[in-house]
């Protein structure tokens, strides 16, 4: 939740005595794990795309029916066993990102801004109305609007999924039954680079979001305080 | 910067505490507070703004992974940690899953990988396996000495790091079948293999002593083919493809790693359990 609220006054000087006011919307523990984990995801992603090449398929190796050649400038560590030490190193540091932020969001109570619900569903046609018909904008009410929570909470399962897929991956024998639930080794193969692209899809989404949204709202990622915002905190 | 006025001074004061990350001001229990809104001054927000922002400074140590001098030990710290958790992860008693014949890879396509060669022209006559290291009969093997041991024969799947699997039917004898043989001290830490095209590979105890371990003489019911390792190999459905070596000429149980492994030399992991 949300929580202290305050009003800022213009300086002694200024033109304006306007008051403005801000909002103190992400807790820390939130804005570390953001920018630790936005690291985190790029170079996975990046050495991921570089492991991929070493065999760009889903089919079989003889005869060998290559995908998609991605570019090796766009990826991650210059060759497989290069790449690997970057998979290998910051598949540590995202898991723990991950855990932390799922027991701070537990144990502070905070999910309540950010945890999609059933109640937020009633919420969600009018949003997807405004975003994309060009609907009249619903009434903000908290930090979250009920797409943003939708976002939110579905980016964090993928990237849940995202962690079980790469442990079927790397462990398919110890974690057989891991693997056998997604299918088995090869297509837990599949999934893994699936739930990339999804991921990909989200942090695109979240950057042409980031941009619209403007400064203040940038700010906020960095500082936890919002300025001017547009919901008066319960 | 200094509060404007003494009213000022006194809700600023609460404001800090809200930008200590601790923003428990508003809250469902200090109702009053909640309609009270603190005012503070714009230099002292922007003070407020860039103290929150300082907290994040932890993020930068990541940027020591941009520092070329930085990377490569961190890396391997990575590396080593993986390997670490792997050893950890793996159980003896945990099977790798087997299949049915009708699920095996038939054999022309059951892909053929080697650093070197394909043929590195093994003589069959003159072949043994030497023994050496902590065992109590060291010397030279012959292939019929490992062949009079119980055979194996197994459906499991074959990972290779680069990304493919295949399912192959092997045969062979348990390594730790040969290890009683050879009268192995299996309190010994290694076991190196090293191969007829300069190959070499190590194994940690635990996995040389699992039960689908094998010193591998027979892909398809067939005595192996020079591609496939003739005439001996390692076949270890809970490792990852490049460990299990072929073409073995030497084998060696150690307290001591002296020799690693070919990739592993070139940076890849050692343990690689699946």
């Amino acid at each position: 939740m949300s929580g202290a609220l305050i009003e800022i006054e213009g300086a002694k000087g200024e033109e304006s005595d306007e008051t403005a006011r801000a909002v103190y919307e992400h807790p820390l523990p939130v804005r570390l794990c953001h920018w630790v984990n936005s690291v985190a995801l790029f170079v996975l992603i990046g050495s991921g795309l570089q492991i991929f090449r070493a065999f760009p398929s889903f089919g079989a190796k003889i005869p060998q029916k290559d995908l998609l050649h991605w570019p090796k400038s766009l990826a991650i560590g210059g060759w497989l066993g290069g790449a690997l030490q970057w998979h290998l190193t910051f598949m540590w540091i995202y898991t723990a990102t991950g855990l932390f932020y799922l027991g701070y969001q537990i144990f502070s109570g905070n999910y309540r801004q950010v945890l999609f619900l059933p109640r937020d569903l009633p919420d969600v046609w009018p949003m997807v109305k405004h975003y994309f018909f060009f609907g009249a904008k619903p009434a903000v009410k908290e930090a979250y609007n009920p797409l943003q929570k939708h976002a939110y909470t579905s980016v964090f399962a993928l990237g849940v999924l995202s962690v079980l897929t790469g442990l079927a991956i790397w462990k398919p024998v110890q974690f057989s039954w891991l693997a056998y639930l997604m299918g088995g080794f090869h297509w837990a193969r599949v999934w893994h680079f699936a739930i990339m692209w999804a991921i990909l899809l989200f942090v695109f989404g979240h950057l042409v979001m980031v941009i619209l949204h403007g400064w203040n709202n940038f700010v906020s990622m960095l500082s936890g305080w919002k300025k001017d915002p547009e919901y008066h905190p319960r | 910067m200094e509060p404007q006025n003494g009213d000022a001074n006194n809700l600023d004061s609460k404001s800090t505490d809200a930008a200590s990350g601790d923003a428990k001001i508003v809250d469902a229990k200090d109702a009053e507070a909640r309609n009270v809104s603190p005012k503070v001054s714009q230099p002292r927000f922007r003070q407020m703004n860039r103290r929150e922002l300082l907290k994040l400074t932890p993020v930068i140590a990541l940027g020591a992974f941009a520092i070329p001098a930085l990377r490569e030990p961190l890396l391997k710290q990575g590396l080593r940690f993986s390997d670490w958790a792997s050893g950890k992860l793996f159980r003896s008693g945990q099977l790798a899953p087997t299949f049915a014949d009708s699920a095996v890879t038939p054999f022309e396509k059951f892909p053929i990988n080697d650093y070197d060669v394909d043929d590195p022209g093994v003589i069959f006559e003159n072949w043994t396996l030497s023994v050496s290291g902590e065992v109590q009969k060291p010397g030279e093997y012959s292939l019929s000495q490992i062949q009079a041991l119980p055979r194996t024969r197994q459906n499991t799947r074959h990972v290779c790091v680069e990304g493919w699997d295949v399912i192959g039917r092997f045969g062979g004898t348990r390594l730790s079948e040969f290890m009683k043989l050879i009268g192995a001290d299996t309190t010994a830490l290694f076991i190196t293999v090293s191969c007829a095209d300069d190959y070499y590979e190590s194994l940690d105890m635990a996995t040389a002593l699992h039960p689908q371990t094998l010193l591998c003489y027979e892909m398809y019911d067939q005595p192996l083919t020079r591609e496939h390792g003739a005439p001996l190999r390692l076949n270890i459905p809970t490792k990852i493809g490049y460990k299990q070596a072929k073409y073995l000429t030497e084998l060696k149980v150690t307290r001591v790693l002296d020799r690693v492994g070919y990739w592993e030399d070139q940076g890849y992991s050692w343990f690689y359990g699946l």
